[in-house]
């Protein structure tokens, strides 16, 4: 499976942070570490403040709607070990999913955080300025969200190309 | 957020009754007709059986005036009581001033909108306008056309008198400021003994006009910048006013004919001995005009227009107007004040004075394109500091030592060379001494505030990488 | 007689000549300080996440042309990085060279609006603009050569690019590459030693190193915060270990060193195409790819160094011939997390200048 060129497998990062931190991991795989969500502010701090992890810079936060949970991907960089860390929360609840709020270790999630709540709707306790972002306060749902609109026999993403014939080339 | 804007209420469209139009057309047609009987008077030389050409004005403008009080004198005039003896002649003095300042300004303008854009094209690498008429030449008729057809808005919480008011006070400082210049020996309307005095007094009052237009469009932007337009207005009244001083001071008169008449007389601009007040005189005046590199009150990338953010159609275009004219009038201050006015080591005597004037000022005008055209905005605060701190000590310390001078040449019995060519180097000396070392004194420091170059590095790293190569802070 | 202030609230925006774009400020003032902001967002959002999950792979590139419209070409790369890494497709050499090369002209067409539109928001009133300009227009005509389009370039393609450049391009680039220094110095000469422009910028907008890392500043404003942090050397994609340039870094952090900073980059971009072109391959520009691309279940993230910053791409695969989720992460949005703390005690012109430093494309913030 594809991995970034200098990512620090989730594996390696598992075996510290639960050294570390016992009972935080969740899960881990070559490419991610699986953190539990209540426990995610904690993990990041810890992954921020070590030496040896020195994830200094939270570079991307997004989340992924898969139908019955949603997945927080926290994408951290060390600049100075130049590896990128990936962890993961997976969040169970899906009508009102909310997580801790990483913003008093990153500055950098302020407005990340802010978009996800906008679109995914996953509300970050904690956060000082939780509001809409692209949207406008009353938004009806959450647009990223894979129920949105919730038109029937509409299922999200392409079933099968339009013009897909085995053997064909794209020019 | 902790206060919220407030919402204007609704307002009816607003119709001018026919009655009030039938008025005006009629009152309009009447002050035109007027105009144009007295220009038919003058210029067909009817006054005292004698012809004036262009060049006489003077005269020509003294015959009337006389004439008039001698009419006058004879029939007292029913309003003598309330404006004193001579009502008449200065009613009639000022409109021909009118018709000519007008014809001089409009012509000017069309002009100049041109050739300034035309310059500043040139100076971005563009072409600037080129496709209405010949090199574009009609493009400031066809945007004065597209300012007209426009929708003169009025905003729906402005306050609607004095909303409708600054486009038309603005453009009387302007205009009555061109009438002491004197175009040629003999060339201006309104020759008064304290001319200096008047051009001050009467270009301060484009500040009110400025106030009101931002204080009655009800909106925040105008109102910033009607509020950096007093402030600075304020404080580049002074070291203008004493930049003028120093000139008053060595020429010995207040009268603009008198000065340019010393300049000619002693074969000297005043760039050569005033360079302080000179180049005082340029920077405040670009402050009061609201030209780059000083045009805080109009900024556009923060205010976005400034005072007339709310001005639409032809009353923004009235605002443009003055904006230029105003920038014509220093242009031809400067020359008349630094540059000798019409006067040019005797040449006057075969090339006319006006022209003579006329390139001046454009060399003068071209100037406050070219900063136009090159150089980033001061801030308020920094403004504000140099005018307080820079340009007011320096022309005081230029003002003592004009005052010596003039006091040495009054008493001083030597040939002009001698005195004016001794004061030209001692006053070059001390422009760059002072203008050197008072920055220095201030604060200013040529290489502060670190490296003007981007550092190189080959490495890559976070927060130690910086701390070890120095960069971080 | 007492006088007392009171403050209010300034919309600067969602139309303001230095906003860059339908881009909203709520400001509390009082008089010309600056007490409270807000930034509103959003005008132009397009739902270009959601609309990608309804698009196969390939019909998603023209999005991150629209995403952020002044370095097109830096989002096609992007993309296509994360979507490879995703499916595992190999892109021959020459693709690669000629992704460089194309990259770096990106960077240098996007640096020179962004200086340009700074100092124009420092009261310069268009000229730097118009000449910065001069060079954006010789690099867009060379797009427009070679991939027919200008602005949105959807030049490349997953497994290399769409065409090779026609034989007209190389005499107009060596041309370009050739006069760039001293294009440069030109405006340097204009713009370095201004006495107004360094009164202007240097100290205004401000940001320590750390708090630059911290608030997951990329590009410029991390280096002109002085950490030297360049994903082109860090994490090398396409053929950049086999460039030889420098990474500027600034001292200060203020807008000035950003200014600095992005004038320094374009010159080592043109060491770089320089390089690419002496080093371009001969051999295939693309690689033929299935009508529907269907990668494998799993995520990659695949991300450049693009004029504003770590511009990324999170794109999540089940398999299917759409993106399960597309997330671009967008460098001019998460820039201006340290917005708020930039202006706020500053004067309205100092966060303008602050503002513009930041390089913000509307576009790529509301996606």
């Amino acid at each position: 499976m594809p991995a970034g060129p200098r990512q620090l497998t989730g594996d390696t990062v598992a075996s510290a942070l639960s050294g570390a931190l016992p009972g935080v991991v969740a899960s881990a795989t070559a490419e991610w570490v699986e953190v539990e969500p209540n426990r995610i502010a904690e993990a990041l701090r810890w992954l921020h403040d070590d030496a040896e992890m020195d994830a200094k810079q939270l570079s991307n936060l997004c989340a992924v709607d898969r139908h019955d949970r949603f997945e927080v991907v926290y994408h951290l960089q060390s600049m100075d070990r130049n590896h990128q860390i990936v962890v993961k929360a997976v969040v169970g609840e899906h009508d009102d999913p909310a997580l801790p709020s990483s913003y008093p270790i990153y500055k950098g999630a302020l407005l990340q955080e802010r978009e996800v709540y906008d679109l995914m709707g996953i509300r970050f306790e904690g956060h000082p300025d939780l509001r809409r972002m692209f949207l406008w306060e009353g938004y009806p749902g959450f647009p990223l969200r894979k129920d949105f609109l919730q038109i029937p026999d509409h299922h999200p993403g392409l079933p099968k190309f339009p013009f897909e014939e085995p053997g064909v080339q794209a020019r | 957020m902790s206060s919220t804007l407030r919402q204007g209420r609704r307002r009816p469209a607003t119709r001018v009754p026919p009655g009030l139009m039938i008025v005006g057309a009629v009152f309009a047609l009447g002050f035109l007709a007027a105009n144009a009987a007295i220009g038919y008077v003058v210029i067909d030389g009817r006054l005292d059986g004698q012809w004036y050409d262009i060049r006489d004005l003077g005269f020509a403008v003294q015959e009337l005036k006389a004439q008039l009080d001698a009419i006058n004198d004879d029939q007292p005039g029913f309003l003598d009581d309330i404006v004193g003896q001579h009502w008449m002649s200065y009613a009639v003095g000022a409109l021909l001033g009118a018709i000519g300042i007008l014809s001089f300004i409009g012509g000017a303008l069309l002009v100049l909108i041109w050739v300034e854009r035309r310059l500043i094209g040139r100076m971005q690498i563009r072409r600037g306008p080129n496709r209405v008429g010949p090199y574009g030449l009609l493009q400031p008729v066809a945007d004065a056309v597209k300012l007209i057809q426009k929708e003169v808005l009025t905003p729906d919480g402005a306050d609607r008198i004095l909303f409708l008011l600054p486009p038309a006070i603005i453009f009387v400082p302007m205009m009555t400021a061109w009438g002491p210049v004197p175009w040629a020996p003999n060339m201006a309307y309104l020759d008064i003994n304290v001319g200096v005095l008047y051009l001050i007094a009467v270009s301060s009052l484009t500040t009110l006009a400025v106030f009101l237009a931002g204080w009655s469009s009800n909106n925040h932007y105008a109102l910033l910048g009607s509020m950096r337009t007093v402030a600075m207005m304020i404080s580049y009244e002074i070291p203008l006013s004493i930049a003028l001083l120093s000139v008053v001071l060595i020429t010995g008169s207040m009268q603009l004919s008198e000065i340019v008449q010393w300049q000619a007389d002693h074969n000297l601009w005043l760039i050569a001995l005033l360079p302080i007040a000179m180049v005082t005189y340029f920077f405040s005046s670009t402050a009061e005009l609201n030209r780059t590199p000083n045009d805080i009150a109009e900024a556009e990338s923060e205010i976005v227009a400034g005072f007339h953010t709310e001005y639409s159609g032809m009353k923004f275009g009235l605002f443009y107007a003055v904006e230029l004219g105003n920038a014509l009038l220093v242009a031809t201050l400067v020359a008349t004040f630094f540059l000798g006015g019409w006067s040019l080591f005797g040449l006057e005597e075969w090339i006319p004075g006006y022209l003579i004037l006329f390139a001046k000022l454009s060399a003068a005008y071209f100037v406050l394109v070219w900063l136009r055209g090159t150089l980033p905005r001061f801030r308020l605060d920094q403004l504000m500091r140099f005018a307080w701190q820079y340009l007011i000590p320096l022309s005081l310390f230029n003002l003592l030592i004009v005052a010596i001078e003039a006091s040495l040449l009054a008493r001083w019995d030597a040939p002009g060379l001698v005195t004016l060519g001794l004061f030209t180097v001692v006053n070059w000396g001390a422009a760059y001494i002072l203008f050197r070392d008072w920055a220095r004194r201030i604060g200013y420091q040529p290489d502060a505030g670190g490296p003007r170059r981007a550092e190189l590095t080959q490495q890559v790293g976070g927060i130690e990488a910086a701390h070890r190569m120095g960069t971080a802070t | 007689m007492t006088t007392a202030t009171e403050p209010y609230v300034l919309n600067i925006g969602p139309q303001h000549p230095s906003t860059h774009g339908v881009f909203r400020l709520r400001v509390v003032m009082d008089g010309e300080r600056i007490q409270d902001m807000d930034m509103v967002v959003g005008y132009l959002h397009r739902s270009m996440e959601k609309l990608a999950e309804e698009r196969t792979y390939t019909q998603n590139i023209p999005f991150t042309d629209r995403a952020d419209y002044l370095a097109a070409m830096s989002g096609n790369l992007g993309y296509c990085l994360a979507v490879e890494m995703l499916s595992g497709v190999e892109v021959p050499e020459r693709a690669s060279y000629l992704r460089v090369i194309f990259a770096e002209l990106q960077r240098i067409a996007s640096h020179s609006m962004a200086n340009g539109t700074f100092v124009n928001d420092a009261g310069a009133w268009q000229t730097p603009l118009m000449y910065m300009f001069r060079e954006r227009e010789r690099i867009l005509d060379l797009f427009e050569m070679t991939g027919g389009a200008r602005l949105t370039t959807n030049y490349m393609r997953i497994g290399g690019v769409a065409f090779d450049p026609p034989p007209e391009f190389f005499p107009a680039i060596e041309s370009l590459v050739s006069d760039l220094p001293d294009r440069i110095d030109e405006y340097a000469e204009l713009l370095i030693d201004n006495e107004i422009l360094l009164a202007r910028s240097r100290g205004v907008g401000t940001i320590t190193a750390e708090d630059a890392i911290n608030g997951s500043l990329s590009g410029p404003m991390l280096r002109g915060s002085g950490v030297p942090w360049d994903l082109r050397k860090a994490e090398p994609y396409c053929v950049y270990d086999r460039m030889d340039f420098d990474i500027p870094v600034g001292r200060n952090g203020d807008a000035y060193d950003r200014f600095l900073v992005r004038l320094e980059e374009v010159r080592q971009s043109t060491k770089i195409i320089r390089q690419a072109l002496d080093g371009l391959p001969s051999g295939p520009h693309k690689t033929d790819i299935p009508l529907a691309l269907r990668p494998d279940p799993g995520e990659a993230y695949g991300r450049v160094e693009g004029p504003r910053g770590e511009l990324g791409f999170y794109v999540v695969s089940d398999g299917g011939s759409a993106p399960f989720r597309f997330h671009v992460r967008a460098p001019s949005l998460i820039n201006l997390s340290l917005l708020r703390e930039m202006a706020v005690g500053s004067s309205l012109p100092d966060a303008i200048v602050a503002l513009g430093s930041v390089d913000i494309v509307v576009g790529e913030i509301d996606r």
